[in-house]
């Protein structure tokens, strides 16, 4: 039985993996990529801390986590797609009409 | 002693594509990094007995999820590929903030009191019935239930007007660039 | 509870090296006389007709958005089909509202033409 302060380390490294590319990475899809990334490792954090107190809430949390990630993704690409074809980039720093 | 090999084998695994995944500039390689990512989250899934979620994940996020970003890294891309540099100017800011996260995170763990406390697994037989009736029973999560079914209408809806162009749908399609060449 | 997967890693490992032994075979067995048409990307036999990462109509992704949103509702549906018996009334009745707020989401796309093929 692999402890679960292992699981917490490894959804705590992937985190901080999406954390950063979705501040350093200037492409819009990579940084959706990377907010999956935290989503999933928040999951881990989720079913680890489940099993760990034999408590099924947690996993019940991870499915609508993952419901909510799939609306998300749904209405963000969409989203994405359209931005691209009146700027024609994909890039976060071109997206700048409601800057002051 | 197995599920140590097992776990080690796939967090490496893990960390690997989801760095493949946040910096390789071919947007179709740091997809299938994701998908890596995201199969051995099932995988672990499995080795913490939840075997329900195990397979939502692989049906929701590499069925459907991973399939929708292909198309959209498809539909936006350019011929003459001229990106610039792929990392925003201010990233120096940006690796000091994570890294304090990371340190943050890690203290936080280390200093844990429940951290090396034996797991009380729920290996229950019933698993998928427990979790179903979690989910629907009167006393369980019935509104969150209802509520995400409202969650993906007002997605679907909403997907559907931005991805129609922002227009009713019914009648001719806005027609777009892709559409004529196709 | 991990020897259950026994048949399964063991079925892995086999797919895998039977699929590379296949591969090595080939190239370590059989002659290799390259020439510019064996050289180009399989087509069903056919000469491929542009880019392989050519941009794609925007349709496909219009269907798998569809299908990602009725995907979840599957899934959604999957726990409750295993207790539905023993929730009586109630649990139906649930699935049905359920059903029915996801179903006025069907009817938009479908009413709205979404689901045409043009």
């Amino acid at each position: 039985m692999v402890p679960t302060s292992f699981y917490i380390f490894l959804a705590a490294l992937l985190f901080t993996i999406g954390a950063v590319a979705v501040l350093v990475r200037r492409n819009t899809l990579i940084i959706y990529m990377a907010v999956e990334l935290m989503l999933n490792s928040a999951n881990l954090a989720f079913v680890a801390f489940a099993r760990q107190f034999g408590d099924i809430s947690g996993q019940l949390f991870v499915f609508f986590v993952i419901t909510i990630a799939a609306a998300e993704v749904a209405v963000g690409l969409a989203l994405i797609v359209t931005i691209f074809h009146t700027k024609h980039s994909v890039d976060i720093d071109a997206m700048h009409e409601l800057k002051g | 002693m197995v599920a140590y090999w097992i776990f080690a084998l796939v967090s490496l695994l893990m960390v690997l594509a989801a760095l493949v995944a946040v910096t390789n500039r071919n947007l179709v390689r740091a997809t299938m990094g994701l998908v890596l990512v995201l199969f051995g989250n099932a995988v672990l899934f499995v080795l913490l007995e939840a075997y329900f979620l195990a397979v939502a994940q692989v049906i929701i996020y590499i069925g459907a999820i991973a399939i929708l970003i292909v198309f959209a890294i498809m539909l936006t891309r350019h011929v003459g590929d001229a990106w610039g540099p792929a990392f925003h100017r201010a990233w120096a800011w940006a690796v000091v903030v994570a890294g304090g996260l990371a340190v943050g995170l890690l203290f936080w763990i280390a200093h844990w009191p429940a951290a090396d406390g034996k797991a009380k697994s729920p290996v229950d037989p019933q698993y998928t019935k427990l979790l179903g009736k979690a989910l629907v029973a009167p006393d369980g999560y019935v509104i969150p239930f209802e509520v995400a079914s409202a969650l993906l209408l007002a997605a679907l809806i909403g997907a559907i007007y931005v991805a129609w162009g922002g227009r009713r749908v019914k009648g001719p399609y806005p027609q777009r660039s892709e559409e004529k060449e196709a | 509870m991990l020897w259950q997967y026994v048949p399964i890693a063991i079925m892995l490992v086999l797919s895998m090296g039977l699929a590379a032994l296949i591969v090595a075979l080939g190239h370590l067995v059989g002659p290799s006389r390259p020439t510019h048409r064996k050289m180009i990307p399989y087509e069903s036999g056919m000469v491929p007709i542009g880019p392989g990462m050519r941009r794609q109509p925007i349709r496909f992704y219009r269907i798998a958005m569809l299908f990602l949103l009725f995907d979840i509702e599957v899934v959604f549906l999957l726990p409750w089909a295993v207790v539905s018996r023993k929730l009586g009334l109630f649990g139906f009745i649930e699935a049905l509202i359920f059903i029915a707020i996801l179903l006025v989401g069907y009817l938009y796309a479908w009413k709205g033409g979404a689901l045409e093929w043009e």
